[in-house]
């Protein structure tokens, strides 16, 4: 069939869809359920005005449940099967989770990167903001800055795996290592324990420019008043900056701080790309993609310890986020 | 002795002047106002004061020392602005308390002074809560004694009054002249655009209007006395009525003729080279009555009146082109509507000024 006409019945089917549901559902609830007539018709009115929200919310909230609510129900159950999903093991996946040593490392690894990539992040954002606030060049500066945001993990990752490079005429940690009169080049992905850094640090140069944008509103937002009167009261610029200006924007701060934390325990990719986990690097949504395909009850598992952990995080976020729309 | 002194001082942002050479005397412990319509640069003139924008030409001094140069800081001034500018995050007390522990006051000195400033501002149940708990009225009383905890030599005030609902600005117009009557030592300037805040508060009041000071001087004399047609038209309310004239003879007492046709002879002396030149008439809507008789100044069509009982407005449209004269009169009259009807002044009520606009001068005015 013509794809045109294909679009314009899918049009139709949609459009009509809608309207003949919201038709017919009002039509059921005004006339059959609850008809405005005979010696209950007051109160058949209000129940049905009462009713009527519920008819539009319906929709929406089957999508929602069908593609948010059955799918965690879904994971989680497919979560209490054996690898190939035949037979039921209860918390077995579970289990073998808390024995492994490699999902120990992931935790421990997820935990410093939740630690240092937010407050990395929101510190330099921060920074940014205010140094290339009414500065002439500030938009540049910014633009620069936030362009990160605009390249995918992997492209991101491509990019700092050229400047680790175990090699001084490509990485350029090498290159700075050999002027400065060190001999041969290391592979600073290899280095124990100190490898999870130079993975955070990739995450931190991408977010800086969320955090800095986000803030950057923020520190605008500010009365220029306040800190007027705080340089009649003999502030200098540290104190105005974290005694007037920080406090203000506190709330926006644990917004921007909360989202990276939320992003930071789905980002899998750049560990994925730079060591695939090896080294003692992996993280949680990394350890999950190693058994993503392999064995489906573990992956899901680990996804669904990576929710438990996301959402105080989430409710938290979206608490301090109404609230500052407040 | 001297407050501060203020010598051609200058603004401009970038080629735009705002402020064309300012020449002003403060005495310690005065009360000045600054008034002038919106934009005329008071805020920016204050703001120089207080060392937020810097002074593009002239000096300042505080206190005998020039300050043009020193940080708003050290220059003993204290500033309240008209949003307040109340640190949102931080208490009643912290507010207050903020610039002294930034310069280093020892905590008994600093509960001291919050404590006194806040008893002279009936603060004091307030002192634990945040800036968003209180009203607006508790708000710009919190500022106040922000400024009072700076013990400063000169306060500066910028619309303080202007965020507050009418009749919190009453109560709070009151306790600002209280707080100037307890302190007699402190300087204080204020701007506003109401001249009726000026009127009540000021010992002397700048009149400004686009950069320029137009007259400086006590409220009643600004009343009385005003140097020129923008004064006289800025202060009092309803403005100042004015009608076109031509100076028919001049002398001691000068005859002009009003738009109409009307000979009105008012004592103020002009020189003879005047005689025959454009001039203003002026008569204030309160000085004017109902003529009884022949001996009046004018007389028009009354096309509306307004009875507030205390008051009766009356209207007089036709005379002066697009402006209808105002008179206004103590008590209760009848509306006379669509009657013509003459008005009077006092001869010492009546004001002439040129073609440029100056006043022309009474022999009493020295
Ligand atoms: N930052 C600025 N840049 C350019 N012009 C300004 C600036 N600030 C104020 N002005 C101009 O200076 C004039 C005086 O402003 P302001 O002192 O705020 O007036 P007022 O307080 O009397 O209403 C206005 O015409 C205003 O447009
Ligand atoms: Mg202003």
């Amino acid at each position: 069939m013509n794809p045109l006409v294909q679009g314009l019945i899918t049009i139709v089917i949609g459009v009509g869809g809608c309207v003949g549901y919201f038709y017919l559902s009002n039509l059921v609830v005004d006339h059959l359920i609850f008809p405005a007539k005979g010696k209950n018709a007051g109160r058949n009115i209000n129940r049905a005005n009462k009713v009527r929200p519920w008819l539009f919310l319906f929709p929406a909230i089957f999508a929602l449940g069908l593609y948010l609510v059955y799918p965690v129900v879904g994971s989680f159950w497919r979560s209490l099967f054996n690898r190939a999903g035949t037979d039921f093991i209860g918390l077995g996946n579970y289990m073998a989770l808390a024995a492994s040593d490699e999902f120990r490392t992931a935790v421990l690894n997820n935990f410093l990167w939740v630690l240092f990539v937010p407050a990395g992040a929101t510190a330099f954002g921060l920074l940014a903001a205010q140094l290339t606030d009414k500065m002439r060049w500030g938009n540049v500066a910014k633009s620069l800055i936030f362009m990160p945001m605009a390249i995918s993990f992997v492209g991101a990752s491509l990019i700092w795996k050229f400047v680790y490079a175990n090699n001084a005429d490509i990485g350029l940690i090498n290159a700075v290592r050999e002027a400065l009169g060190a001999s041969g080049p290391i592979d600073v992905l290899q280095i124990p324990f100190w490898n999870n850094f130079f993975l955070m640090v990739i995450l931190i140069w991408i977010q800086t420019g969320f955090a800095m944008v986000i803030l950057s509103a923020a520190l605008r937002g500010i009365p220029e008043e306040t800190v007027e009167a705080a340089v009649i009261d003999g502030a200098n610029p540290f104190q105005i900056f974290f005694k007037i200006k920080v406090p203000q924007m506190m709330g926006t701060i644990v917004v921007v701080w909360t989202t990276i934390t939320i992003l930071v325990l789905k980002v899998f990719d750049i560990v994925y790309t730079m060591t695939g986990g090896n080294f003692g690097t992996q993280i949680l949504p990394s350890y999950m993609m190693a058994y993503m395909f392999r064995d489906d009850g573990r992956a899901t598992a680990v996804a669904f310890v990576i929710m438990l952990i996301v959402l105080p995080v989430m409710i938290w976020n979206i608490r301090q986020a109404r609230r500052e729309l407040r | 002795m001297t407050g501060l002194t203020l010598t051609d001082i200058r603004k401009s942002y970038g080629s735009v002047d705002v402020i064309h050479g300012i020449d002003l005397e403060i005495q310690e412990g005065e009360f000045v106002v600054f008034v002038g319509p919106s934009g005329c640069g008071k805020s920016t003139l204050l703001r120089m004061i207080a060392g937020l924008e810097d002074i593009t030409g002239g000096t300042l001094k505080i206190d005998g020392e020039t300050v043009n140069d020193i940080p708003p800081s050290k220059r003993g001034i204290a500033m309240v602005f008209q949003s307040y500018a109340l640190y949102p995050h931080m208490t009643v007390y912290d507010n207050m308390a903020f610039g002294m522990r930034i310069a280093k006051e020892s905590k008994e000195e600093i509960d001291r002074r919050v404590r006194s400033a806040a008893a002279i501002l009936q603060l004091e149940p307030y002192l634990d809560r945040l800036p968003k708990a209180l009203s607006g009225g508790q708000r710009q009383r919190v500022a106040i004694g922000r400024a009072i905890c700076r013990d400063p030599k000169v306060f500066l005030f910028d619309e303080p009054l202007s965020n507050l609902d009418a009749a919190l600005r009453v109560a709070t117009r009151i306790e600002i002249n209280k707080l100037h009557e307890s302190m007699p030592n402190s300087t204080m300037i204020y701007v506003t655009h109401d001249q009726v805040e000026a009127m009540t508060l000021a010992d002397r009041i700048v009149v400004l209007s686009a950069g320029h000071i137009e007259q400086v001087g006590a409220p009643i004399e600004l009343y009385n006395r005003p140097a020129n047609l923008f004064v006289a038209q800025f202060i009092g309310s309803p403005a100042m009525n004015i009608i076109p004239a031509k100076i028919e003879s001049a002398g001691a007492q000068t005859t002009v003729t009003l738009t109409g046709g009307k000979s009105v002879t008012v004592d103020i002396p002009t020189d003879p080279a005047e005689s025959g030149k454009e001039a203003s008439f002026g008569v204030r809507p309160e000085d004017l009555t109902v003529a009884e008789g022949d001996d009046f100044i004018f007389e028009g069509e009354v096309a509306l009146a307004e009875q507030l009982g205390e008051v009766t407005l009356y209207y007089i449209e036709g005379l002066v082109k697009d402006q209808p004269i105002i008179a206004k009169m103590p008590g209760n009259h009848p509306s006379r509507r669509g009657e013509r009807v003459r008005f009077t002044a006092g001869r010492e009520t009546l004001h002439l000024f040129d073609a440029a606009g100056q006043t022309y001068r009474r022999s009493s005015d020295g």
